[in-house]
């Protein structure tokens, strides 16, 4: 019991990320998209718990909206749209698949080098910065905001014409000719 | 023993560098145009786990903002994404990407 309350976060670490590599990898290997697709919404939900355990209240609530809700919705819809029949693979992987292995390899090594040789120094508990507005404690959610409307007011508004585009772009695409 | 049960940057690094590897996996060999796409939301979000990472390590908040602005841009690619494949199914009747080589000549 003493060992579950000292590596409580830690447990919950190994346990989400484990399940967020196993989701990852039925992406990838599942013939059925569908069942791809909610293999996808595991690794997502798992990834929102783990931006909980470094303090990112506001964007694990955004990861289950936009990701889990939003995205898996459109990728359900579009699954469903296109004929069942169809979506199965007739060879589920390319020729030349070893070769994607081995580039995977050589980048993992390329990964382990660079990890390797550094440590971080990691604060014991959340930064003040995280929910602090002005020098007041408030919330992650307030801290955002503050941030976002008056600092990054400008890529904000980019932002929000980038998805107005990108509506308009697939409204023409998917309109019948 | 303890430095590896206690959870820090690096085990996020590591974990986001796997799901990476996965995705970008998934991008090169599956023939699935629907599967391309879900293995893209995979690199994505293996870069969103980098950020908050770094954002926690340095105790700073710019790098939960600018996970906020991949999130959006993730949706908009997803958005395009499934319409270029709803087009390409009503052109060909199938999402397998070797099939739609018009411009390879």
């Amino acid at each position: 019991m003493d060992f579950l309350v000292a590596h409580g976060s830690s447990i919950l670490f190994f346990l989400f990320a484990l399940a967020a590599v196993i989701g990852a990898l039925g992406v990838v290997t599942l013939r059925n998209p569908m069942f791809g697709a909610v293999s996808l919404l595991v690794t997502f939900l798992c990834v929102a718990v783990l931006f909980l355990l470094r303090h990112a209240e506001f964007v694990a609530i955004v990861q289950i909206f936009v990701y889990g809700g939003g995205i898996m919705v459109l990728f359900l819809f579009v699954i469903m749209l296109v004929d069942q029949h169809q979506l199965m693979e007739s060879d589920k992987y390319g020729g030349h698949w070893w070769l994607a292995v081995l580039a995977a390899l050589l980048l993992a090594a390329v990964f382990i080098t660079a990890f390797l040789p550094v440590s971080f120094a990691d604060p014991p508990v959340a930064p003040p910065a995280f929910s602090n507005v002005e020098g007041v404690a408030r919330g992650n959610s307030e801290a955002i905001a503050w941030s976002l409307y008056r600092q990054y007011l400008l890529p904000f508004e980019i932002v929000s014409v980038f998805l107005l585009v990108a509506m308009i772009g697939a409204v023409v695409l998917g309109r019948k000719q | 023993m303890s430095t590896l049960l206690d959870v820090g940057t690096l085990h996020y690094l590591v974990l986001s560098a796997l799901l990476f590897l996965i995705g970008t996996i998934g991008i090169v060999v599956r023939r699935n145009m629907i599967t391309v796409l879900m293995s893209i939301e995979l690199v994505l979000n293996s870069v969103n786990i980098n950020l908050i990472a770094f954002s926690f390590s340095h105790g700073d908040l710019t790098g939960q903002i600018f996970a906020i602005f991949t999130i959006a841009v993730a949706a908009g690619e997803a958005a395009v994404g499934l319409g270029i494949l709803i087009a390409l199914f009503r052109l060909r009747q199938t999402t397998e990407l070797d099939q739609a080589r018009e411009l390879s000549g």
